[in-house]
């Protein structure tokens, strides 16, 4: 088990105050295309796909599966440096996009491609918590 | 419209120095013109055209000023790393287009001197910046190896592999005196040194530098007068592949997109390319840039770079002769303008001799800029010799 993580502050931008604040009631929201109905991600009030600005939060489901991950042997930021070996990886959320993200309450050698995981928040303390992901063992096989 | 023969490389320059604690950004921006313009016969009364990335000040603004230049167009495209490779296309466009004749292209910086410290919190303004500044991506390497990882997950790439992609590159820079690297290694040796972001190790990625370099792209009627020999432009490709909605895919690179086009403009093929500087600021970059420039298949890239294939002078691919950014340089954190220089040496047939590739008349360069773990700009140049 690793270091416990460090919970640095998100920068919150007029467009993301929803989210963060979301995140900090253990919500992961995704905003949605009104129009196209695609989720949109990083959360922003525009489609990237159809042109959009007609675009609304929905909570996710907080579930996925690893898509890709490293596990970090050496770094120079502040908090993370001393919380080595991390992984940071990229999660497919059910709904469709890949999140970068850190996989946590495991080993970092357990981790694998295809792995799933759920969601889990590390409050910031300042009004808004990171959503991270954790091994599932609630999944079924048939998932990736 | 093409560009095709329609403007020449005439003049290039690496800096020598790997660490430069000393001057500033500035000077090595001046230093690295002034070696270029002699290097083409040139002097800075005859440029008026300047490209350069946003390291040189306030745009090409403070560059301009400090050189004294007068000029008639500026372009300050920033992708990255690929930049000065986007510089040329766009300089070759300009010249094709009436706008200038003798294009300067700058690259300086000093990261080794000024180490970058890491950002907690998000740091940037930019939404992108925010979500991805979180997680502990500690420099470029995080995002690079998380390609690595579905790579090897889905074509079953191999950190054996990735290494002899160093290797070849360290066999070139042991004839190369300003390499920061210049001992050969062994695939072995590579895959002891210390893991940084798994499954790339430290061998694995490119060498810290300060430096920089420069280009001078001309018109054929000034190439012409000069008595260096110069590289014809044949044909060059850009493009930036982004996140697309989260639903990005690390297997590849933009160079899917900027080579066919490079091929289409210069009319050569895969085949035709006698040498290939291609960007290398970690081995997976070189794997899957290979794939995505059609040398091999997606996803046989791993198994393309055995059995020396890309070791000059005699393998399939000769690449990276100076060593590359995985030994030799790869000043400011970029390496475009490394690669366009190593080529232009080859067409010249001024590569170190013990990696000259005989008959060198058709040679790429590819540039890559930010990262393939998140959004990139991808660059292609195909160049050839004067009669090419
Ligand atoms: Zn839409």
């Amino acid at each position: 088990m690793s270091t416990t993580l460090p919970t640095p502050v998100p920068v919150s931008l007029p467009e993301t105050e929803e989210f963060w604040a979301a995140t900090a009631e253990g919500k992961l929201l995704l905003r949605r295309c009104d129009d196209c109905g695609i989720p949109i991600w990083y959360p922003r009030p525009f489609c990237p796909v159809c042109g959009s600005f007609r675009t609304s939060w929905s909570e996710a489901s907080g579930r996925g599966t690893v898509y890709t991950f490293t596990v970090v042997h050496r770094s120079g930021i502040p908090g993370y440096r001393e919380a080595l070996p991390y992984v940071v990886a990229y999660v497919e959320l059910a709904e469709g996009p890949r999140v970068m993200t850190n996989i946590v309450d495991c080993e970092p050698d357990d981790v694998v491609v295809g792995m799933p995981v759920r969601v889990v928040f590390h409050d910031t303390g300042q009004g808004s918590a990171l959503y991270r992901f954790q091994p599932d063992p609630t999944a079924t096989d048939d998932g990736s | 419209m093409t560009i095709r023969g329609k403007a020449f490389i005439a003049g290039i320059y690496e800096h020598p120095l790997r660490e430069i604690p000393d001057r500033s950004n500035s000077q090595i921006h001046a230093e690295v013109a002034a070696g270029a313009l002699a290097d083409a016969g040139l002097s800075f009364s005859d440029v008026d055209a300047y490209f350069c990335d946003s390291s040189a000040g306030f745009g090409p603004l403070s560059m301009a000023d400090y050189l004294g230049l007068r000029l008639t167009h500026v372009d300050s495209t920033e992708t990255g790393g690929s930049s000065y490779v986007v510089h040329v296309g766009h300089a070759a466009e300009a010249i094709a287009a009436g706008k200038c004749q003798v294009a300067l292209i700058t690259l300086a910086g000093r990261p080794r001197s000024a180490a970058m410290a890491g950002r907690p919190g998000g740091g940037g303004a930019t939404p992108d910046m925010v979500f991805e500044g979180l997680w502990g991506m500690s420099g470029a390497v995080t995002g690079y190896a998380m390609a690595a990882t579905r790579h090897m997950h889905e074509f079953g790439t191999t950190s054996a592999q990735l290494a002899e992609v160093k290797v070849a590159a360290s066999l070139h820079a042991q004839h190369n005196p300003n390499a920061f690297l210049q001992e050969p290694m062994t695939v072995e040796e590579v895959l002891e040194s210390p893991m940084i972001s798994s499954p790339l190790r430290r061998d694995d990625c490119c060498v810290v530098t300060d430096g920089g370099g420069a280009l001078i792209v001309v018109s054929p009627e000034v190439a012409r007068d000069l008595s260096r020999v110069s590289a014809k432009i044949l044909g060059h490709g850009e493009a930036i592949k982004h996140a697309d909605n989260g639903r990005l895919d690390l297997t590849y690179t933009g160079a899917v997109v900027s080579g066919p086009r490079a091929f289409e403009e210069a009319g050569v093929t895969q085949a035709d390319i006698d040498y290939a500087s291609i960007y290398d600021s970690f081995t997976i970059t070189v794997i899957e840039t290979l794939e995505d420039l059609g040398f091999c298949a997606k996803g046989e890239g791993g198994r393309f770079v055995l059995d020396g294939a890309l070791v000059a002078p005699d393998g399939r691919l000769p690449f990276n002769t100076d060593g590359g950014g995985l030994c030799n340089n790869h000043p400011s954190n970029r390496g475009g303008i490394t690669k366009v220089i190593e080529a232009v040496r080859q067409l010249r047939g001024e590569a170190h001799p013990a990696v000259q590739v005989p008959d060198c008349t058709i040679a790429l360069a590819h540039g890559t800029g930010g990262s393939i773990g998140t959004r990139m700009g991808s660059s292609t140049l195909i160049l050839g010799t004067e009669d090419a």
